[in-house]
């Protein structure tokens, strides 16, 4: 390469040591490379080792109070072991009702038009703010649910703490109703239109219909989501040490009665909160599992 | 994809029901048509318009309440540590103080972490391995906060407190800088910055994969085509083009440490002050809040707490717009 007289004769000792060098060059190119490869498998193994963890810890501490009274009884007062959750189950479910009612039809309304109106000036303000609206802190929405929702009636309520729930749910299911309305092919439009269908039926019963298997996916992961927030109900829904179900008063919530416990001084209560935990992982992590399988058969293995 | 923009939806519907034929009198079912069409279009731009009026509100609502506070301390509120719930004076600087420096922890730690799983799952992983890590990295996002909360303070804080503070302070000797001085207790700023690191990790390794998807194969392919190593095709060829999106990435990972609140409240230790350690316990705007809202004495406590959250929002408002601006700018020419 660095030959200056050609390819004839012996090569010299000055274009020996040249070629050496190159050599040398590439290998510690060659190491580098590999080292910074091995650097990566490395990143990817400390990156999944707390989730590991997390899980292992879940299951040994609290796999053991997790039976059939967990799902049925209440909470007992500290110093008796045993006991449940029933009432923060039912009032979970309960929060994702609200939240689901509040925030998918918005939430796919708005998905809708921007997948359908995509240049418009609304279209992408809304899009951008949906996104930005998705990274506020929930605590945030938190204080803002109390202001407008708990202040001007004086009390706590299940339905405050729903409502502010699902308005963080709104972002989330715009998001992922416009990418799937997108992914529905403009040629089924067509057909429609060409069959004589008129607009607002093309879009809602074939359009919307077609995406509905993906918009449903996005609903499941916006409310596994919120299943486990705990910052906006602490001023909204507050928790509730009894049995209620009422959406005037204030009510128990999984990862609520999670937090007290695990930050209370008792160990029976300890052990509550990993029980709960793990059930609450576990219910997050189905619908995520679920979410993921059926996308992937629906789109292919896409990534 | 560049099929669908170039047939745009809304010029196929005038196609189909644009105007009737000249002469020929317009059918109800036409006008049911039209009228259907109008009231769907604007329901859905209503439900649209819903979201920038939700952020609105937000803004409002919180600012309102928020501004006796403001009136009352003004400046100071940022820069005094004074927080005297019984005398009436609210100065907020540990709180924002510990929201900075957990966060920054929180960044230093995630982000090499980050970037490597984000390049070995667009370029390097096999494919038999990339499903399941990519999976795994998506499930931690999904673990809700307070069970970080739960793990912190069981097992995480414990560690802390046995190995890894006095590993760093006396093994490792870096007791010798005010970082890591001061008794071990566990509760602290690394704790709250380590949890958080983990929270965020996924944030931005999701979105540096998108913007490194996004690169093209060309430029991956130009740079082995000169003699590039792998790791060099990474380095010269690929991360540059991405740059911005990856920083991008980087912000939204900012956004989300910075509000993140129930693990920070159980693992910080929320106590109001500035220590120069990271074995110190501290507070965060989003703790803050979380802690001494229910328990407000008083109008000006509850202002100042909202005055707290009002700083909070519009940061994290500000950070995410710029995250989402330079993420949009690298992943849009996909």
């Amino acid at each position: 390469m660095a030959a200056t007289n050609g390819w004839a004769g012996a090569p010299s000792g000055r274009q020996r040591a040249v070629a050496e060098r190159t050599e040398r060059t590439i290998r510690r190119r060659r190491l580098r490379s590999s080292v910074m490869i091995g650097l990566m498998y490395v990143a990817a193994a400390v990156a999944i080792l707390p989730l590991l963890l997390i899980v292992i810890h879940l299951i040994r501490l609290g796999g053991s109070s997790v039976n059939l009274a967990f799902f049925t009884h209440m909470q007992r007062s500290p110093g008796e072991s045993g006991g449940g959750m029933a009432n923060a189950i039912v009032g979970t479910l309960i929060l994702i009702g609200i939240a689901s009612a509040v925030g998918l039809p918005v939430g796919i309304g708005a998905g809708l038009y921007l997948a359908e109106k995509r240049t418009t000036l609304l279209a992408t303000t809304v899009r951008f703010l949906a996104d930005v609206l998705n990274g506020l802190p929930s605590i945030v929405m938190g204080i803002f649910a109390w202001e407008l929702l708990v202040k001007p009636v004086r009390h706590f309520s299940a339905l405050a703490g729903g409502i502010a729930l699902g308005a963080m749910m709104i972002p989330m299911v715009t998001r992922t109703t416009e990418e799937m309305v997108r992914l529905v092919p403009i040629s089924l439009r067509e057909a429609a239109l060409a069959l004589g269908y008129s607009r607002w039926r093309t879009s809602l019963s074939i359009v919307l219909r077609t995406a509905l298997g993906g918009i449903v996916t996005g609903a499941l992961v916006a409310m596994a989501r919120i299943a486990g927030e705990t910052a906006p109900l602490l001023f909204t829904a507050l928790g509730n040490q009894f049995w209620s179900t009422s959406l005037r008063a204030p009510i128990a919530a999984l990862p609520l009665q999670i937090f007290n416990y695990a930050i209370s001084a008792y160990d029976e209560w300890h052990a509550q909160a990993w029980a709960g935990a793990l059930v609450l992982v576990g219910i997050v992590f189905v619908i995520s599992l679920a979410a993921r399988v059926a996308t992937r058969q629906r789109y292919g293995a896409g990534d | 994809m560049t099929d669908a923009v170039a047939r745009d939806p809304t010029q196929v519907t005038e196609v189909a029901t644009g105007p009737a034929p000249a002469g020929s009198s317009r059918s109800w079912t036409e006008i049911g048509t039209e009228i259907g069409d109008r009231v769907y279009t604007w329901s859905i731009a209503g439900f649209a318009s819903l979201v920038p009026i939700l952020l609105l509100l937000i803004f409002v609502a919180v600012g309102v309440a928020a501004w006796p506070a403001l009136r009352a301390f003004g400046l100071s509120f940022l820069t005094s540590s004074d927080w005297d719930p019984v005398a009436g004076h609210f100065g907020a600087a540990p709180a924002i103080y510990g929201t900075i420096v957990s966060s920054i922890l929180a960044l230093v730690v995630a982000t090499p972490l980050a970037l490597g799983v984000a390049v070995f799952l667009s370029e390097f992983a096999p494919s038999w391995l990339r499903g399941p890590v990519a999976f795994a990295v998506d499930l931690l996002a999904a673990v809700p906060s307070v069970i970080y909360g739960l793990w912190g303070i069981f097992i995480l804080i414990p560690f802390l407190r046995e190995y890894l503070m006095p590993f760093l302070r006396d093994t490792l000797h870096l007791g010798v800088l005010p970082l890591f001085t001061g008794p071990a207790y566990g509760s602290s700023m690394l704790a709250a910055g380590l949890i958080l690191a983990i929270m965020c990790l996924p944030y931005i390794s999701a979105v540096t994969r998108e913007v490194l998807l996004a690169v093209p194969r060309s430029q991956r392919e130009a740079a082995l085509a000169l003699g590039a190593t792998r790791w060099e095709v990474i380095r010269d060829a690929v991360i540059p083009y991405a740059r911005s999106g990856i920083i991008g990435g980087i912000i939204l990972g900012l956004g989300r440490a910075l509000g993140e609140t129930m693990a920070v409240t159980m693992l910080i230790g929320n106590r109001h002050e500035i220590s120069a350690s990271l074995f110190a316990p501290g507070y965060t705007m989003a703790s803050l809040i979380a802690n001494e809202f229910s328990e407000a004495t008083g109008d000006m406590h509850l202002a100042a707490l909202m005055a707290v959250g009002f700083v909070l929002l519009l940061v994290t408002f500000l950070v995410n717009a710029i995250a989402r601006w330079l993420v949009w700018q690298t992943a849009r020419e996909r």
